[in-house]
């Protein structure tokens, strides 16, 4: 059985109005294993988490997230972005073996 | 590839820079506090690999007690089933401006294995020092926030208890 993996997902609202602070909400299929479990055969089970989430808005980066093992598996983020142009949101997730994952979202400023 | 064999040379010089890595690696399992191979670049090994609260605190906000402040609230269930999965969410009440605003906020759970649990980075684009993530928890114990204004002002939440049932850390 493989275990999924990826397939980020944003949900937000595609239009606002300027100075207005909305949610953005996201997803992300990742084991997060800590490092700390064994298998049933009793080997310890490698830590593969995601480290850093980033949000950048029409290329500028906004926010950085660093993350350790204690984050649940699949992890789900919430937070907050005000929106001051019509743009592209774009978000990077990567963990400790090297892989990363992004995803966009258009937002419609009026 | 067979057209262009490596020369003698470079492949040595290939086979000590692979060697160097290896021993490095092996190093990082020796050393707690030393960033692994694949780590992200910029990832603060050292703080989310420190094993008590107040060494946690010391390599983050430089500081061992900080002061509640009304301001930093936090939000997290009072009994938690699954500490595999337990819903926190953090709201920082202040103003997100060019020159003043919530720069980092940490978050942690006091016995946790590792008890740095992660790093928020906002700047006044955020418009609100504001997330929600999942956690685990390894047993029933204390959350709590700091949050660092971009002038170096330190506040805390007041610790929040959540009783766990069964716990999400494995081992």
């Amino acid at each position: 059985m493989t275990v999924a993996i990826g397939n980020p997902m944003i949900r937000m609202p595609s239009q606002a109005k300027n100075g207005e602070i909305i949610e953005v909400r996201s997803l992300i299929m990742h084991p997060m294993t800590t490092g700390l479990q064994k298998d049933k055969a009793g080997k310890i089970i490698p830590a593969h988490f995601i480290q850093t989430v980033t949000a950048e808005f029409d290329g500028k980066l906004f926010m950085t997230i660093d993350w350790s093992i204690a984050i649940s598996t699949n992890p789900y983020l919430a937070y907050k972005m005000r929106a001051q142009k019509s743009g592209t949101l774009k978000m990077t997730w990567k963990d400790n073996q090297e892989q990363s994952w992004t995803a966009t979202a258009q937002l419609t400023v009026a | 590839m067979f057209s262009n064999p490596l020369p003698r040379r470079d492949f040595i010089r290939a086979t000590l820079t692979g060697g160097a890595v290896v021993a490095a690696a092996g190093a990082g399992l020796l050393r707690s506090d030393s960033a692994m191979a694949g780590d992200v670049p910029g990832w603060p090994a050292k703080p989310f690999e420190d094993k008590t609260l107040s060494s946690a605190m010391m390599d983050s906000v430089g500081k061992t007690s900080v002061a509640p402040s009304p301001k930093v609230k936090l939000t997290a269930p009072t009994i938690a089933e699954n500490g595999g999965a337990v819903p926190v969410t953090v709201e920082i009440d202040f103003p997100m401006t060019a020159d003043d605003y919530i720069d980092a906020v940490y978050l942690f759970v006091d016995h946790n294995p590792s008890p740095l649990v992660s790093k928020y980075q906002f700047t006044p684009e955020s418009g609100q020092a504001y997330f929600q993530e999942r956690i685990k928890m390894a047993k029933t114990d204390h959350i709590r926030v700091i949050a660092k204004s971009s002038k170096g002002v330190l506040m805390a939440s007041t610790p929040k208890e959540v009783k766990v049932t069964i716990g999400g850390c494995g081992g």
